[in-house]
Formats: C-alpha cells, sequence, structure tokens
C-alpha cells in the first residue's frame, strides 16, 4: 500500500534499527512548555505587573503533564510521529494562557483557566488510557457498529433533551448538569470516524463500482448511494434539531473525505457537495435561524446591535491587533462576548497579531499534515483511513470555527481543538490524538516477524491486501 | 488510498490559505477601518489608561481628568457641567467623542506627532505619557453672560474679537452635562443618552454652527454692504414704498406690522436700515442684481462650505435664485438663505475690523504636559469683503439701528453700539437675531444672538442678550 518513498522502513536498510525520534519529541516539548510558560508570566507582568504564585504550581503541573505524556509514549508508542504530541502540548498550553489572561480582565465571572487545566488532566488520562488500552488500532474496527451506535445517541442526546438543559447561546449542543457542560457532539465525532472508517473499509469495493460517466467523473450505481444518504439525512436533523450548522457540516465533511479516500472516486466529492448545497438551500428556506444566521455572516456591522454584535467585536479586535498584535495582556480581548470558547481565535489575533494568529494556524497544519502522513505510511487500510479522518475531522473543524470568527464562513457552536475552554473538547481531542500516535506508532514500527502472524489472528475483520 | 489522501492534505493546505489570506485581509488590509470605527472603543480603553490633557479657559480646566480605581484609569470631568458643553463636547466611553474632545483628539490623548519627542523619552524614563492641554480663546464673563442671557431659549450665542477672529464665546442652548456622558457606569451613560436622544432639540447638536437658520433682516447689512460698495452712501434716497409687488407674480410683500416706511415713498438708505424697512431693501436688491449680493455674501463668508475652527461649522449659504423675485425675497433674508449664528458673528466682526474678516478660531494655545507651549494661532485673514470706507459708513447706519432704530434694547450707557436686529419667518414663531459689535468707534468684541422660534422680535429678545455679553466682556476688558 504504502509507496516506498514515504516508508522510513523501505529506506533503512534490513537490519538497521529505526530511529524512535523520541529524543526530537521530548526537545519540542521542552520548547512547548517554554513558550506556555513564559508567555504566562508575559501576561501576569503586563497586567498586573507582578507574577503571581500560583505561577509556580501552574509550571510545574503543566511540565508534569507533558512528562508523562512523553514518558508513556515512550514506553507505549516508540515510533510515534515526534510532531504530534508537541504541537498538542502548544496549542494547550496557549489555549491556558489565553483563558488565564481573559480570567483576569473579568475577575467577577471567576477563574476558568484552572478548570481547564484539570480538564487537560482529564485529557491526559484519557491519552494515557487509549495508548494503554488500544495496543493495536485495528482492533478497533472489531467495535466499529458499537461505537457508530455510541456515536449517534451522543449526537442525539441534546436534540432529545429539553432547551434548559441543551440550549446555549442558541444552539441545542449540550448537555449541563450540575454546573458541568459537556458537548457530546466532540466525542460523537471520534465515535463516527472510526465506524466510517471500518465500515468504508469493509464496502470500499462495492463503493467504488461506477454505472455511468457524466462529464468525465464516473459516478456509482443508484443503490450505493444509501450510506451517504443516510449520513446526509442524519446531519440534516443536527442542523435542524440542533440548530447548529458546525456539527452539521462537520459530520457530513468528514463522511464524503473518508468515502472518497476510501473509494479513490471524485464523484463522491461532487455528489456529497450537491447533497449538502441542496440541503443547506432547503433548510435557509424553511428555517428563520438559519436565515438569520447567513444574513449576519453577510454583513455583521448591520446587526451590529443583535446578532452580529460578537462577529464585529471580532473583528475590531482582530483589525486592532493587527500585524503583530497588542501583546498578551495588552487588548481587549475581552470586548468579545463568550472570548474563551468559541472566540479564543480572535483573542489570539488581536494580541499575538497576524504572525501570531498565523504561526498557531501553522502549528495545526503541522499537526494535521503529519496525521495525513501517518495515513499515506501505514499499511492497513483501516488506520489510513482512521487516520485521514481524524486528521481531516481536526483540520475541517478548525477551517469552520476560525472561517466563522473571522467572517469567512456564518458562525457556528463548534469550539478550536485544543485552544478553546471547554472539557468535552479538550478532553475528546487528546483522545483523538491518542489515537493518532497510536497509529502513527505502528506506521513507522519495523515490522518484527513474531508480531505480524499474531496480529493477522487478532484482526478479524481486516481485508488483507495483496 | 494514497492518490486521494495526497489530494485531501493538498486541500487542508487550501483551506489553511483561506484562512491565512482572510486573516490578512482582516488584520492588515482592513486593520485601520476596523481600529478606527466609532463601535469599536478598544483605543478608547487605552487612552483612558493615560492622563488625558485638560482644556483650558482662562486658567482654569474646564474639562480634565482625574485617575480612579476602576478598571479605566481615568475619569473626565467637567466643573463647569453644562456651560461650556457646547464647546468641549463630551468624552465617552461608549459614544466616543465630541466637540473639542474631538477635533483635539490626538494632543488631548497625547498621540500627536508634535509630541514625539516626549513619547520616546517617556519611553526611556519610565514616565506614564500623558497628553497635552489644549487653551482655548473664550472668555469665562462672556460664556457666563451668553449662556444666562440665552436661558429658557433655544438660541446660540457667538462672540468674536474682530481684530483677530478669536472666539471669545460659543453658547448654545438647551445645554447638557457632559459628565454623566463621560461616566464609566455604561448602563448610566446610555440612559443619559436616551434622555437626550428623546429631547427636541437633542441639547448635543449645537445651534451656533451646526444648525442653519433664516437670517432675516441682519441679511440688509449684506445688501447695505453690497449697495455702498456699489457707489451709494447712506444719504443715497432710494424707494421704500408701503407695499412692493414681486416681479413677475402677484405677491404683494409689506413692512413689518404693515407700516409706511416713510410717508414720502422713499427715505435715505441709513434710515432705511436704522427702520428695517423690507420694501427699501427688496427694491435695493433687484437694482443691485443677484451678482453684486451673492458676491458680497461671499465675501462675508456665506460660500456654502464647512470650515473647521477646529469645531466644524456648517456652510451659510444665499441659496438658490431663480428670478428677480426670490432675489428680491433673499434680499431680507428670507427665501432660501440659511446662516449660522456664527457667520452672523462674522458679518458684524468684518463690518467692525474696517472691511477685514478674520478667521474665527477657538484654540489658543496647545500646551505639552509641561506646559510648554508647542503651537500657538496666529490670526489670518480669511476675506477682505469691503473697503474701509465702506466699512465705516456700514458702522455709521448700524450705529444709527441702537440708538435711534429696531436695535435699540442694545443700547449701553456710555458705550456706542453698533447692530442690527433680524426677525426671521418660518414654520413656527418667527427666530430672533441679532448682530452687533462695540464701541463703534474701536470695536473690541462683535456679537451674534439668535434665538430659535423666539415669537418676538430681534430688537425685543435678542438685543438684550447682545448687550449682557458685550457689557460682560468691556466690563472684563476695563478691569485689567
Amino acid at each position: 500500500m504504502a509507496g516506498p518513498t514515504t516508508d522510513p522502513r523501505a529506506a533503512a536498510a534490513p537490519g538497521t534499527p529505526v530511529p524512535t525520534r523520541r529524543g526530537t519529541e521530548a526537545l519540542l516539548l521542552v520548547f512547548a512548555v517554554v513558550i506556555t510558560l513564559a508567555a504566562q508570566c508575559i501576561v501576569d507582568l503586563t497586567v498586573t505587573g507582578s507574577l503571581r504564585p500560583e505561577l509556580a504550581t501552574f509550571g510545574i503541573w503543566f511540565t508534569a503533564l507533558w512528562t508523562v505524556a512523553h514518558v508513556v509514549v515512550r514506553k507505549f508508542a516508540p515510533y510515534a510521529d515526534p510532531l504530534l504530541l508537541p504541537c498538542v502540548a502548544v496549542l494547550s498550553g496557549l489555549g491556558l494562557v489565553m483563558i488565564h489572561r481573559l480570567d483576569i480582565a473579568d475577575p467577577d465571572a471567576g477563574a476558568d483557566a484552572p478548570v481547564q487545566l484539570l480538564w487537560a488532566t482529564i485529557g491526559l488520562l484519557l491519552f494515557v488510557a487509549v495508548l494503554l488500552g488500544v495496543r493495536d488500532h485495528r482492533l478497533l474496527s472489531r467495535y466499529a457498529y458499537i461505537l457508530m451506535l455510541v456515536g449517534l445517541v451522543l449526537l442525539a442526546i441534546p436534540a432529545v433533551l429539553p432547551a434548559s438543559i441543551s440550549e446555549v447561546y442558541g444552539a441545542k449542543l449540550w448537555i449541563r448538569v450540575a454546573g458541568f457542560s459537556i458537548q457530546p457532539g466532540e466525542f460523537a465525532k471520534i465515535c463516527l470516524v472510526v465506524f466510517f472508517a471500518a465500515y468504508l473499509v469493509d464496502k470500499r469495493d462495492v463503493l467504488a463500482l461506477a454505472s455511468r460517466k457524466v462529464m468525465g467523473l464516473e459516478f456509482p450505481r443508484g443503490r450505493d448511494l444509501g450510506p451517504v444518504l443516510v449520513v446526509w439525512v442524519v446531519s440534516i436533523l443536527v442542523l435542524v434539531f440542533e440548530r447548529d450548522l458546525g456539527s452539521s457540516l462537520l459530520l457530513f465533511g468528514i463522511f464524503v473525505v473518508m468515502l472518497y479516500v476510501a473509494t479513490e472516486r471524485a464523484s463522491w466529492v461532487v455528489i456529497g457537495l450537491l447533497m449538502f448545497a441542496g440541503g443547506a438551500t432547503v433548510a435557509y428556506q424553511a428555517f428563520g435561524h438559519v436565515q438569520a444566521r447567513v444574513d449576519t455572516w453577510l454583513d455583521p456591522f448591520a446587526y451590529y446591535d443583535g446578532s452580529g454584535y460578537q462577529v464585529a467585536q471580532s473583528l475590531f479586535g482582530l483589525g486592532t491587533g493587527g500585524l503583530f498584535g497588542a501583546g498578551l495582556g495588552g487588548g481587549r480581548p475581552d470586548a468579545v462576548p463568550i472570548a474563551k470558547s468559541d472566540f479564543i481565535g480572535s483573542a489570539i489575533g488581536e494580541e499575538l497579531g497576524l504572525f501570531g494568529f498565523a504561526a498557531v494556524i501553522m502549528v495545526y497544519l503541522i499537526l494535521v499534515e503529519r496525521g495525513l502522513r501517518t495515513s499515506l505510511i501505514v499499511r492497513d487500510p483501516f488506520g489510513k483511513l482512521l487516520a485521514a479522518g481524524l486528521s481531516f475531522a481536526v483540520a475541517w473543524q478548525l477551517f469552520v470555527v476560525l472561517g466563522g470568527v473571522t467572517g469567512l464562513l456564518p458562525l457556528t457552536g463548534l469550539t478550536t481543538p485544543f485552544l478553546a475552554y471547554g472539557g468535552s473538547s479538550l478532553v475528546a481531542n487528546f483522545g483523538l490524538v491518542a489515537l493518532l500516535v497510536r497509529i502513527s506508532d505502528a506506521a513507522r514500527r519495523p515490522a518484527t516477524p513474531h508480531v505480524a502472524p499474531q496480529r493477522l489472528t487478532d484482526a478479524p475483520t481486516e481485508v488483507v491486501q495483496p | 488510498m494514497n492518490a486521494p489522501l495526497r489530494r485531501v492534505a493538498i486541500s487542508v493546505l487550501v483551506l489553511f490559505t483561506l484562512l491565512i489570506l482572510n486573516i490578512n485581509y482582516i488584520q492588515v488590509v482592513r486593520s485601520d477601518d476596523l481600529r478606527e470605527d466609532g463601535r469599536n472603543t478598544r483605543l478608547l480603553a487605552d487612552e483612558y489608561s493615560r492622563e488625558r490633557g485638560a482644556i483650558v479657559v482662562d486658567g482654569e480646566p474646564i474639562a480634565l481628568s482625574v485617575s480612579t480605581d476602576d478598571r479605566l484609569k481615568y475619569l473626565r470631568q467637567y466643573p463647569q457641567a453644562g456651560l461650556y458643553a457646547a464647546v468641549t463636547g463630551f468624552y465617552s466611553v461608549i459614544y466616543g467623542a465630541t466637540g473639542i474632545e474631538k477635533a483635539e483628539n490626538a494632543l488631548l490623548a497625547g498621540t500627536d506627532d508634535r509630541l514625539f519627542v516626549r513619547r520616546i523619552s517617556d519611553l526611556f524614563t519610565g514616565r506614564d505619557p500623558s497628553g497635552g492641554d489644549v487653551v482655548l480663546t473664550l472668555d469665562p464673563a462672556v460664556q457666563q453672560a451668553a449662556m444666562a442671557g440665552l436661558e429658557g431659549q433655544v438660541g446660540a450665542v457667538v462672540a468674536l474679537d474682530p481684530t483677530t477672529g478669536a472666539v471669545l464665546g460659543l453658547a448654545s442652548t438647551p445645554t447638557f452635562d457632559p459628565n454623566p456622558l463621560a461616566s464609566h457606569d455604561l448602563d448610566g451613560v446610555r440612559d443619559t443618552a436616551a434622555l437626550l436622544d428623546g429631547a427636541d432639540p437633542d441639547p448635543r447638536s449645537n445651534q451656533a454652527i451646526s444648525q442653519r437658520y433664516a437670517p432675516g433682516s441682519i441679511f440688509k447689512v449684506i445688501v447695505s454692504a453690497a449697495a455702498l460698495e456699489d457707489g451709494y452712501t447712506p444719504e443715497t434716497v432710494v424707494p421704500a414704498p408701503q407695499t412692493i409687488t414681486l416681479p413677475g407674480t402677484r405677491t404683494e410683500v409689506e413692512n413689518f406690522n404693515g407700516s409706511a416706511c416713510d410717508p414720502s415713498g422713499q427715505q435715505p438708505l441709513i434710515e432705511a436700515l436704522t427702520i428695517s424697512c423690507n420694501t427699501a431693501f427688496i427694491q435695493l436688491g433687484i437694482d443691485l442684481g443677484e451678482d453684486k449680493v451673492r458676491e458680497m455674501a461671499e465675501g462675508f463668508g456665506m460660500t456654502g462650505e464647512r470650515f473647521e475652527m477646529p469645531l466644524r461649522v456648517e456652510g451659510s449659504t444665499v441659496g438658490d435664485i431663480e428670478n428677480d423675485a426670490e432675489l428680491g425675497v433673499s434680499s431680507i433674508g428670507q427665501q432660501d438663505v440659511q446662516m449660522t449664528p456664527m457667520q452672523a458673528a462674522m458679518v458684524a466682526a468684518a463690518v467692525a475690523n474696517d472691511g477685514t474678516l478674520m478667521k474665527p478660531y477657538l484654540v489658543d494655545q496647545l500646551l505639552a504636559p509641561d506646559l510648554t507651549v508647542i503651537d500657538e494661532t496666529d490670526p489670518e485673514v480669511l476675506s477682505e469683503p469691503i473697503s474701509t470706507d465702506v466699512a465705516n459708513q456700514l458702522t455709521e447706519m448700524m450705529t444709527s439701528v441702537v440708538t435711534s432704530g429696531s436695535g435699540r434694547n442694545a443700547r449701553i450707557n456710555g458705550v456706542q453700539v453698533a447692530g442690527k436686529t433680524g426677525t426671521a419667518e418660518n414654520e413656527g414663531p418667527d427666530h430672533n437675531w441679532f448682530i452687533g459689535f462695540a464701541p463703534a468707534a474701536e470695536p473690541q468684541i462683535a456679537v451674534a444672538v439668535f434665538v430659535r422660534n423666539g415669537g418676538g422680535t430681534g430688537g425685543d429678545t435678542s438685543a438684550p442678550i447682545a448687550r449682557r455679553v458685550i457689557e460682560a466682556y468691556l466690563d472684563g476688558q476695563e478691569g485689567r
């Protein structure tokens, strides 16, 4: 499956040990932690003029988190891609800094940064649990249908729950119990990506069958449209009942891309785009809240006193930040409502400027491209599709969120992965990265004779490719 | 699966490129627009962290910043509440700045380029950067007399030093207290604004410089000037019939109260101005022709163009004149003739200053935070609409108005006042005007008083206010 030029095992002469690159990872992690702590100091010095004693606790805790993560990876996934973890470390670190910075700006609202640090710790526990529990990612495909059910249930819960529990800022995406807010959609995303991967590996030969050729594209048989129709209907239901374009767009986008990767048929992308355009048009015509969203998107300043206020403030913040930004602690990111979660991107753009914001986007790009690279070099098709799906999920989510914050797309209720305040998003994405780390370890691990046969017997759903 | 994977990787690259292009567009191309949008309070908040300079009148601050312990470090205060509101404007977290607060914002905020060297040294010495002071030309006695005179009316007073153009008084009523608008209690600020929004007229609209009204008979000064320049003398006898039929129409115009200006149907020009004879000036305007009247009005500043002093003054204009009928009505300051009270004061000031119109200015000096003078306004000639001779003749005529004509209420014991009244018809009760200057021989102050819909005559309503303002100023000058 893997091309010879992208397979490090092929490049290495037989018998030569493949470098684990754990040293690189450790060095980059140190770099990420130093950046985070330096940024934290700058915020305190700029805003309060002195360093808080809590900073030491934060520093030790944050360093400990990534030390544990590194040690676990070193032990249980020694061949994992060395860039994945540092990217996540620097993003979540910057997120913590910005949340702390916004805490200071509004002291009455209570401190969210310690809570987020706690969520990061829980996220790390999930990360460790996944690495320990899933020793071979191919095992996941056994539970594909259970994960599908779990995913759909998670997706449906907020829609079924009364609005008092599930609705925040107009989108029914939440489960809010006893002071905790959980966005089950974040976990549903991962469950469904695993299911899509397993399902598509199974059915891809059938789905790749073409019947007609229209304008140079080979289109599938009518009866094979079933699965994509199902996902499309689910997405539309999410859009209508949870009033969230983001989750809907995310789910459908991931599925279409995975379908394309699995079948190698561009026609699926065209079909997907057409279906989404059709669904979106109907939704626009039929639902007032969708129309309002679109109108606000087209001209946020025209709705300045209402629905456009948030985006307008976000644009003000970004514009005021300009090239170099106001400096950490020097801007007014708190002028944007709910800056900590939905609009953390604009807070970063305002204080770190165009350069800082672009740098953060580049870190995401590295993370995603390393994920896709993993997908390129891993041998088994399930791993390929899973890695591709997970990586694309991060990229697509980031695009939709930052697109909304910067006025490129209509605003959605999705969160910025790793950066934004919110436990479910952070924990779920730590789980997502754990899976990527696991697959990348498998991709780069030298094939040892005594492991391979055992894995084959362990993986009954695996289709062995010639 | 690798071929589509590579394409997905490229698509991701494209998506992220779109994001980065978009933030380039927002943070670079649109940056200035977004930063300076009036609704963007970020820079304002930044300004609040520095000590803003004071606005000073006669050595006393009329707007100053005091430190607070809330998040915005400095609070703007106006010790005289509504007395100077038409000049200072307000400085609000929510609504931005107006008036001098806006016009001289760069200096007050300390961002002016002229403070650049100082800002650099602040950087090294660790001194908190602060703004410079703006010293105004206003005279507190004039301002107080003007505001007291206008009390209970909608109106404006503008007083100028005719020899320099310095603004001695600038009053607009109803006034407002800028303090609640500058408060850091945002709900209170919004409530205050809502209250002002509901008032008619909005006290924030400046009657002296932002609003234009029909000037009525004070425009006869300009027509007289055009006639004198054309060879008339104050003694030239002009037709002054009891009524006049506008050329090409059947409309008959009569004099105020329908009375005859003179039983003989004609009178000297000086007499026509003294009693403000409508029929005489309608005929005079028509005889002179549109060009001469318009040219003279433009010479006095009625070009229709706005100007800044540094507050923006709306342009005054003669308006369109289609035919002789309209020219006739325009000659008595009706039809489409529109004047700001500032423009009216400029007419008086030009006559007072031997025919030379000085450019009005409100800012005397700009001071750095260490009180060194960084800029000072030099008086500037705006135009010379009439010769010294004509100016002297006009002064003679306007003195007659106050001594024996419609402006008797402006008489002051021991001081010769020159002036002209105006009572302008409009949809509501008449507007009441008075323009004048004193002492007539060596003018020190020129003044325009406007009372909107005062209902009386310029002589009844506005002339006493002008007298009060002139007295206040001359008394103060004597004491020096």
